[in-house]
């Protein structure tokens, strides 16, 4: 496998949490993975994106010319990445969060990310509902194989651990 | 890493990684590689993209009981470390371009009072404030002499998290073998970068191998000693001159490393450092699946430059590729090496943009 994925919102979304993740599984199922940030220099508020690659044989570039995956968490960076997706004609998945990106696009899958997680409590557990429904639709990584990730990255942080295990399960579901 | 021989890079896919890999940045590998290799004494100053590095060593040095100073600016910083190698301390200090540019007076003292130290530069885009994206844009600035006067210091390029560790240890050895400054030229993505390393760690015990007979640590029993850059008496410069060119020939001897891959038939050769040979080692293996001969020789120290191996292959290859991230620096160098056996290309990318590997790929087609 060979796969180039973009995570893309705003500072606050959890975006290089949810790349860190993605890569820490990557690691823990003995595949190669890159992990390269980008963030203007805004703690919150400001743009926020990821490029993670992960893959079956040795990575060169950390840097994503061509994803095979968008995920993105609000419209700027919707803005910013769909016109570069749609000139490069390479296909592949898009997930969009529906509760911040007003427009449509065929194809593409929608999860209302924000309004789950505000039901769920935690505004800041938007990123673990894509990533549940990111694994249920991709099938990269096995749902336990996740879940195991997130409890050994929060290990410091158990306040955190329970809202971001349901919010993940919860995408899962959807 | 390869001494002055041919790396062989087969062509079958890469053996599986063992488990036992952690998730890892640049900037902090650098970090661990300084803390294993004994360093007492980090001074610095914050500036992007190496951030991760003086945070990490605010709380790791503290825990060690070692020195950590933010210092008040760069050129405070690069004073310090002159204070604590003088008394005979492992020291570094980090930045990045702009930082590192503040740095060059400190530089060229400790080059002429020959004290041992480490220098990060984890590059950014210019000239000026430029970006905080990564760049090669200061390899001239590290290898030619960023500071005054007639002086070189040892500068090592990783291209990945694990030689951001293996060179920073390997550093701190040169630094005290030869009594240099020894820079750690690297960039904003490798910087920034995670990838699986297994460290494989060092331990510094044996590191350390001679007492500093030099260092300033009080006198009380023995002779006073004098270390200094400024010599003034008739012809005192000029001897201390020829004792710093002798030191510089005795590097060039034995300190050049580099990689070679797909060297020996390669019709078309690559030199690249850094990030860019990176993104290189996989274009060319894609290359050699097409079939194409090409190689890549990647300089490791980039002063002393690997300049024997490079006209040795050149003298083989119909051409070569210079890729660097700026619009023309090593490429002088190989061309210098190459002294016109055959012809330069030279591709460049400028302003923090990185190289993707079909653009190698394209290039390499071209010509």
């Amino acid at each position: 496998m060979r796969e180039e994925i973009i995570i893309a919102g705003s500072g606050g979304q959890g975006i290089m949490f949810l790349g860190n993740l993605l890569c820490n599984v990557a690691v823990s199922l003995n595949k190669y993975t890159t992990f390269y940030p980008s963030y203007g220099a805004e703690m919150r508020g400001g743009t926020a994106n990821c490029a993670v690659i992960i893959s079956d044989d040795e990575i060169g570039s950390p840097v994503i010319a061509e994803p095979s995956i968008l995920i993105i968490m609000n419209e700027q960076s919707y803005n910013k990445y769909l016109p570069k997706w749609l000139k490069s004609q390479k296909g592949g998945l898009l997930f969009f969060n529906s509760s911040l990106i007003y427009s449509k696009s065929s194809g593409a899958i929608y999860v209302p990310a924000t309004e789950i997680a505000v039901k769920l409590g935690d505004v800041r557990s938007a990123n673990m509902v894509m990533l549940g429904k990111f694994i249920k639709e991709t099938k990269f990584f096995s749902v336990a194989s996740v879940n195991d990730i997130i409890k050994k990255v929060l290990e410091n942080k158990k306040n955190l651990l329970e809202i971001n295990l349901s919010a993940f399960t919860e995408g899962a579901k959807l | 890493m390869i001494v002055g021989k041919t790396a062989k890079t087969k062509l079958s896919k890469s053996s599986k990684m063992k488990n036992d890999k952690i998730l890892m940045k640049g900037n902090i590998a650098i970090c661990e590689g300084a803390i294993d290799a004994g360093c007492d004494a980090y001074f610095g100053y914050p500036i992007t993209p190496q951030n991760e590095a003086p945070a990490y060593m605010s709380k790791k040095m503290a825990e060690l009981g070692r020195v950590f100073i933010q210092a008040e600016s760069e050129v405070a910083a690069i004073n310090m470390v002159f204070g604590a190698a003088i008394c005979g301390k492992r020291a570094m200090t980090s930045s990045s371009s702009p930082g590192i540019s503040l740095k060059q007076e400190g530089i060229s003292y400790l080059a002429g009072a020959e004290l041992p130290c480490v220098i990060v530069n984890v590059q950014r885009g210019g000239p000026g404030l430029g970006n905080i994206s990564g760049s090669q844009g200061d390899y001239f600035q590290a290898t030619k002499g960023g500071g005054h006067g007639d002086y070189h210091i040892i500068v090592l390029a990783p291209y990945s998290v694990k030689e951001m560790y293996d060179l920073t240890f390997l550093a701190f050895d040169l630094a005290d073998k030869y009594r240099i400054p020894v820079m750690i030229l690297t960039d904003g993505i490798i910087g920034q970068m995670m990838e699986p390393v297994d460290i494989g760690r060092k331990s510094e015990v044996g590191s350390r191998k001679s007492e500093k007979n030099w260092k300033l640590d009080g006198c009380k029993g023995r002779e006073p000693r004098l270390i200094r850059s400024l010599f003034m008496e008739e012809g005192g410069l000029e001897k201390h001159n020829w004792h710093l060119k002798e030191k510089y020939d005795g590097i060039k001897k034995t300190e050049i490393r580099y990689e070679a891959d797909f060297t020996d038939d390669a019709e078309v050769l690559i030199v690249a450092f850094g990030i860019t040979a990176r993104i290189c080692k996989s274009a060319v293996k894609k290359l050699r699946q097409e079939g194409l001969k090409v190689g890549l020789i990647r300089p490791v120290t980039l002063w002393p430059f690997p300049e024997k191996v490079i006209s040795e292959v050149a003298s083989k290859s119909k051409k070569i590729l210079v890729a660097e991230m700026n619009m023309g620096q090593m490429v002088e160098d190989v061309k210098l090496a190459v002294n016109g056996i055959c012809p330069v290309e030279f591709l460049g990318k400028p302003g923090g943009a990185v190289f993707s590997e079909d653009e190698i790929i394209q290039k390499i087609k071209e010509i």
